[in-house]
């Protein structure tokens, strides 16, 4: 009877036996990949909006500050969207014609809400509090990023826990003046001397209990 | 010859049906049905993993839309004429900056100061003058936030959004406004005036006084005699060649 299998079959069994190995790591690290790519954490990924509104123009142009629309951020664990008519403060004179604000205009009228795609949602498991963060002195720039050279909205960090855990082990590697916090642009570089006293000044400590953010 | 290839075909073909009928009786067997059950659970566990249930509870976030109201909000608006524990408005001077319909003429300081104090976010501390430069701090804060993009940030009415091609606002430095009463100002904050939306669900009653302290200042800025200057200032002042 002839053989079924010819004897170059025993270098194929040995390699793909050896490489079983390398096939499995790859699968892993593939998978891992694919978690940390923006096509999961949607870093950098800009969302559809009914409007293109624009934070470069708003804030790197205009020059308004965060908390002229988003008002409860001090006070709040959430920072707030601005009803329409906080749009319709300027947008009763200016771009009156504008196709692109034709959706505000009819929210005004209507009386139905603009329908924002949420960009920053954490997993609801999570415990987060905005007005916390700001009251230690953690600048808007360090979580949103440069939001004034976004013309578009995006996510500028994955939000994982990891990323969390960063500034929680170490707070005075973000810490800023509390004055500073509302600040377009944030010089990232803190004299490290200055940083510890701040941390000190504003009591922070670093929580990494997991009941600080599952509870 | 022909007869003879049909039969054998359809030997065949009967041969074959037995056969997977055969098969078919014996088809469930055992290896297969684990290794079946072992793909579906992967598959399962596959797609469980990439389904975040917990992520994404059943409970409704902020401002989150939901099916089950007409207008698609899940938060629903108070039932006008709701009144919170402790935020009822009787007050006028505070709340409306009137007495009896006319518009306040002195400055609610100590108001204002208890108003900030019963607000945690903003603790003020000291005698009265302390507690006002406090004011006036946060006033500035606020009126930079919320007015300077009209108004500007010395209150002469060219701001940026003014640049842009909103109608200008009055200048503060003008004679009218400086005569007007502080209750003016907290009016015009809280209703709006001519193309001025109001402000009153951006800015709270306290931070509208301050608002309105801050802008005092501001015109005192623009208006001061040089006799009422502090010696240091004028000194200064006259350093540097100004002319009363």
């Amino acid at each position: 009877m002839a053989q079924i299998f010819h004897p170059s079959m025993n270098t194929v069994a040995r390699v793909s036996i050896f490489g079983a190995v390398f096939i499995a790591a790859a699968v892993v690290s593939l998978l891992l990949l694919v978690v940390r790519s923006p096509y999961v954490t949607e870093v950098g990924v800009v969302r559809e909006q009914p409007v293109p509104f624009s934070h470069k123009h708003h804030v790197g142009d205009v020059g308004l500050d965060c908390r002229y629309c988003h008002t409860s951020v001090e006070n709040s664990s959430f920072a707030g969207i601005p009803p329409t008519k906080t749009c319709m403060n300027c947008h009763s004179q200016l771009f009156t014609k504008s196709a692109m604000l034709q959706p505000v205009r009819d929210s005004l009228r209507t009386g139905e809400p603009l329908k924002w795609t949420r960009v920053h949602d954490l997993p609801d498991f999570v415990y987060f509090d905005h007005s916390i963060h700001i009251h230690k002195g953690i600048a808007c720039v360090k979580c949103h990023g440069e939001v004034n050279e976004m013309p578009l909205m995006w996510r500028e960090h994955t939000l994982h826990m990891q990323w969390c855990l960063a500034c929680h082990r170490r707070p005075e590697l973000f810490v800023g003046d509390r004055n500073d916090v509302f600040a377009a642009t944030s010089d990232s570089t803190i004299d490290p001397r200055l940083a510890s006293d701040l941390v000190a000044e504003y009591q922070i400590e670093s929580k990494t209990s997991c009941s600080t953010c599952h509870r | 010859m022909f007869r003879d290839r049909c039969r054998a075909r359809r030997r065949h073909e009967l041969l074959t049906r037995s056969v997977h009928e055969e098969l078919d009786r014996a088809r469930p067997s055992l290896t297969r049905r684990v290794s079946m059950g072992m793909t579906v659970l992967a598959l399962f566990a596959t797609f469980v993993g990439c389904w975040q249930d917990m992520a994404d509870q059943p409970h409704f976030e902020p401002l989150e839309t939901s099916d089950f109201f007409a207008n698609g909000q899940a938060a629903r608006p108070l039932v006008p004429g709701t009144v919170a524990r402790g935020q009822l408005r009787i007050d006028t001077v505070f709340f409306e900056g009137k007495v009896r319909g006319k518009a306040v003429e002195t400055y609610p300081l100590h108001k204002v100061a208890e108003h900030f104090r019963v607000a945690e976010q903003f603790r003020l501390s000291g005698g009265d003058e302390r507690v006002m430069a406090q004011i006036l701090d946060r006033g500035r804060e606020r009126f930079d936030i919320f007015c300077a993009a009209c108004h500007d940030r010395t209150g002469n009415g060219q701001g940026m959004v003014v640049q842009r091609g909103f109608p200008r606002p009055p200048s503060y430095h003008s004679d009218r406004l400086r005569d007007e009463p502080v209750g003016h100002f907290y009016d015009v904050i809280t209703h709006g005036f001519g193309r001025m939306p109001d402000y009153a669900d951006q800015i709270s009653p306290a931070d509208r006084w301050a608002i309105i302290a801050y802008v005092r200042a501001l015109q005192l800025s623009q208006h001061a005699h040089v006799g009422e200057l502090p010696a240091l200032d004028r000194e200064a002042l006259q350093r540097k060649g100004g002319t009363p």
